[in-house]
């Protein structure tokens, strides 16, 4: 059994993870869940030797271990096949099987059939039907995934974990992927499992850990639990924000979403958001809620220019029909984008507060004024309450809440009409949560047009004028605030 | 602070050292003349240089600036000798130097706009891009030259390189100028501050609206002009182009920006950082053959002072 007992991990700005335990059973498949930031991926960083410096302590069989690198976590059987798989397209399935454990002739070279061999079996175990020789380019997401099994299995791996195997499957890879998951936890090995997808969940788990917030917050046997519950347990977070009083934005239409499609990214003749049309009135804040994979982030990102080649969809703004290509459009046409993912997305994070706010207003080609820069920046230093001794401070050196602060800035800067909020306060302290829940309020009130996307469902209600479910790239949903829910969130979201 | 300004005096602190060196084993090296002379040689890398800063702040390479600096070298010697004749229209154009000068400013500008376009239109990566011009440009040069050198270019053409202007040699003023307005470019225009961002984070400049390949072909196109003006500087010094002039000069550029603290992963560097590189790099090359140092010696001294540079810069950081 691999067992984690009160692991902590604390990075600049952020505690990833806050007394985690967590136990994985042999011949079981273990679930870990949460959302996105809830500290998942730390955590089997920590469990196969990524990270070595954490607080806490992993247990392998009852006995204390700490992996220095992720070599040691592999010698002691521990497995891991990642979202991302690390394959190497130009060899063949045998070659990256025996990657860095070639099996050599008595004279040193490479003994190619025995491996070629060993390889076979393998690939029959696997129901694999392809020849050894074969380059793992020109096989399927899902047949490139069974590689990353039978790697595992090479290696006489006891503890397997899976992040998010299935997300690029189709569903007969998937059906298969299970089939051998069955296989594997009879044969008395351990699976950790990590999903986003529920009815899959729900198939082969056999017993779950909830994390949030890099806290344990529930464990248990699935049998014993419901679908809603286990959500409500990954996104149910208790805050403290009044909800809104007033509902009395502006009738007027700001922006008009028809039709909008995007292609799926893999998969051909799949789309990634399907016919979605939506309307925004000014001064509202409409709140987009899903699951992870519901195409929350895409819908935002497509709408500011960024899959021009492989979205279609028609935008009105302020009743003109226009064309929005790139960023550039969007943003002429009054549109902002608050990112997901603040450090590779948000900022340019070895340049000062400054220079990243004044980023998105200075012309292509022009003289810098410093001093206009500087005073703007001082300006939203303090209208955002931003922490830092001066704007020359450079953003590396920020907590995440307060760089969250200046990408807001950032995009303030360029006086929007329409507001595109990605996950704003992901990752970031209780405190700087708060205060950019009023800043959102109050920016609403003066006549700011907000789109709202999250996956907590406390801060969708208590900021939305009105509420859209996503789910599998569809509107499945649309609340009215005073109407709405958990319960009929999460239903419509399922 | 303190840490920084430390960290941006490290280089000089170098050069003092460097200097102080071969003060000690020379006495020919601290003498007007021979300042003078190792300032006049710098000025060709300065100005190629300089414009390899812009390139690589933005994360980028351009291997091509040798090459690009023997092709305007001959187009500029080539015009103002022979001019243009185009047989079939039974027309020639003659050049006047600043005609011929101004030929090479455009040729060396569009081979970068070249360069640019391969690499923003068909995202070819820097490397192969410039690399291929590399090539292409010296086939080009070749061709244009018939492999002969281009002499006897006329006195006034050779006051750019070799002349004085206020007690100071022509293109040591040539590559201030160049300087001065590389340093305004990157600290005191929004252009500057677009090539540091891509460098910086090439995905949060897009989402900024930041039109990326429009920047990405002025930088290129800028270091090809830079690569031109490098390319007078040489014909004019030696009253004569030589084909295989600039071979390897873009090893030269690299190791200025690199050892002036220039990250070659963008985003991190300054203009006036690698005139510094560029200035150890021809006090080291002048100290050694003022000490007599064989020239297959220098080369191995010249790269381990590129591999210590980059080493103490790896080390500061942390």
């Amino acid at each position: 059994m691999l067992e984690a007992i009160n692991i902590s991990k604390e990075f600049p700005g952020v505690k990833a993870l806050n007394g985690v335990n967590i136990k994985f059973f042999p011949a079981k498949v273990n679930a870990i869940l949460g959302e996105n930031g809830a500290g998942k991926s730390t955590l089997l960083k920590i469990l196969t030797g990524v990270y070595h410096q954490y607080d806490g302590e992993i247990r392998l069989n009852g006995k204390p271990i700490r992996f220095k690198n992720i070599k040691e976590a592999h010698d002691a059987g521990i497995a891991i096949i990642h979202q991302e798989l690390n394959l190497i397209p130009q060899l063949s399935i045998a070659e990256n099987l025996f990657l860095g454990r070639e099996i050599l002739t008595p004279f040193g070279f490479l003994a190619t059939s025995i491996m070629h061999h060993k390889t076979q079996q393998l690939l029959k175990k696997l129901q694999l039907n392809v020849s050894p020789n074969t380059l793992v380019q020109t096989l399927k997401i899902g047949e490139q995934q069974l590689i990353e099994i039978a790697k595992a299995l090479l290696t006489n791996a006891q503890i397997i974990l899976m992040d998010e195997p299935t997300s690029a499957l189709t569903d007969k890879e998937i059906d298969n992927l299970h089939r051998i998951i069955h296989e594997l936890k009879n044969e008395g090995k351990t699976i950790v499992y990590i999903s986003h997808k529920m009815d899959e969940l729900f198939k082969i788990v056999d017993n779950y850990t909830v994390l949030r917030d890099g806290s344990t917050i529930d464990a248990g046997e699935m049998s014993s639990v419901n679908e809603q519950d286990l959500i409500r347990k990954m996104v149910g977070r208790d805050v403290q924000i009044s909800p809104k009083e007033t509902f009395n934005f502006a009738d007027k239409t700001i922006l008009k979403v028809k039709n909008l499609t995007l292609k799926h990214h893999s998969i051909q003749n799949k789309n990634q958001l399907q016919s979605i049309s939506f309307e925004l009135k000014k001064g509202e804040i409409l709140g987009v809620f899903g699951l992870m994979g519901a195409g929350r982030t895409e819908l935002l990102e497509v709408i500011f220019g960024i899959h021009a080649s492989k979205s279609c969809f028609e935008i009105e703004i302020e009743g003109k029909i226009r064309k929005i290509g790139t960023p550039k459009d969007a943003i002429q046409n009054g549109l902002a984008f608050v990112t997901e993912d603040r450090k590779s997305e948000g900022l340019v994070l070895g340049m000062s507060i400054a220079e990243n706010i004044s980023l998105t207003v200075l012309p292509e080609f022009g003289i810098l004024n410093a001093t206009n820069d500087t005073i703007a920046a001082q300006d939203y230093i303090k209208q955002l309450s931003i922490k830092t001794p001066s704007e020359k401070q450079s953003c590396i050196n920020l907590s995440g809440g307060n760089q969250q602060k200046v990408v807001l800035a950032k995009w303030l800067a360029t006086q929007p009409k329409i507001l595109l909020l990605d996950e704003p306060t992901r990752g970031i302290d209780i405190n700087a949560k708060n205060e950019i829940y009023q800043l959102i309020k109050k920016l609403a009130e003066n006549g700011l047009s907000i789109m709202l996307v999250s996956s907590e469902i406390p801060e969708i209600l208590a900021l939305s004028d009105r509420i859209l479910v996503m789910s599998e790239g569809k509107i499945k949903g649309e609340f009215l605030a005073a109407d709405a829910n958990e319960d009929k969130l999460l239903k419509a979201a399922i | 602070m303190n840490k920084e300004i430390l960290k941006k005096s490290q280089s000089l602190i170098a050069l003092f050292l460097l200097c102080l060196v071969i003060t000690l084993l020379s006495d020919k090296f601290l003498t007007g003349a021979n300042l003078w002379n190792v300032l006049r040689q710098i000025s060709v890398n300065v100005c190629i240089s300089v414009g390899m800063t812009l390139v690589v702040l933005m994360a980028g390479i351009d291997l091509s600036v040798g090459s690009v600096l023997a092709f305007t070298s001959v187009i500029c010697a080539g015009f103002l000798k022979n001019g243009i004749t185009i047989e079939s229209l039974d027309l020639f154009v003659g050049f006047t130097v600043l005609g011929a000068v101004l030929a090479a400013l455009i040729i060396g500008f569009l081979l970068g706009l070249f360069n640019g376009w391969a690499i923003t239109t068909f995202a070819i990566p820097p490397f192969v891009a410039t690399l291929a011009m590399l090539t292409i440009a010296r086939g080009a040069t070749m061709l244009y030259s018939e492999g002969i050198p281009i002499s006897n270019l006329g006195s006034s053409f050779e006051y750019i390189g070799s002349g004085w202007f206020l007690g100071i040699p022509v293109p040591v003023w040539i590559s201030i100028i160049v300087v001065l307005l590389m340093v305004f470019i990157t600290k005191k225009t929004t252009f500057g501050r677009y090539i540091y961002a891509i460098g910086g984070n090439e995905k949060a400049a897009y989402l900024s609206g930041i039109n990326i390949n429009r920047i990405k072909l002025m930088v290129y196109s800028l270091a090809g002009m830079m690569a031109a003006i490098g390319g007078i500087l040489v014909t004019s010094r030696l009253n004569s182009a030589q084909p295989n002039a600039g071979t390897s000069y873009e090893l030269d550029s690299i190791a200025a920006v690199v050892i002036g603290g220039t990250s070659l992963s963008g985003g991190v560097g300054s203009v006036t950082g690698t005139v510094i590189g560029a200035v150890i790099i021809g006090v080291l090359n002048n100290g050694l053959v003022l000490l007599n140092v064989s020239p297959f010696w220098q080369q191995v001294v010249k790269g381990l002072v590129i591999l210590l540079a980059v080493i103490i810069d790896r080390k500061s950081k942390k």
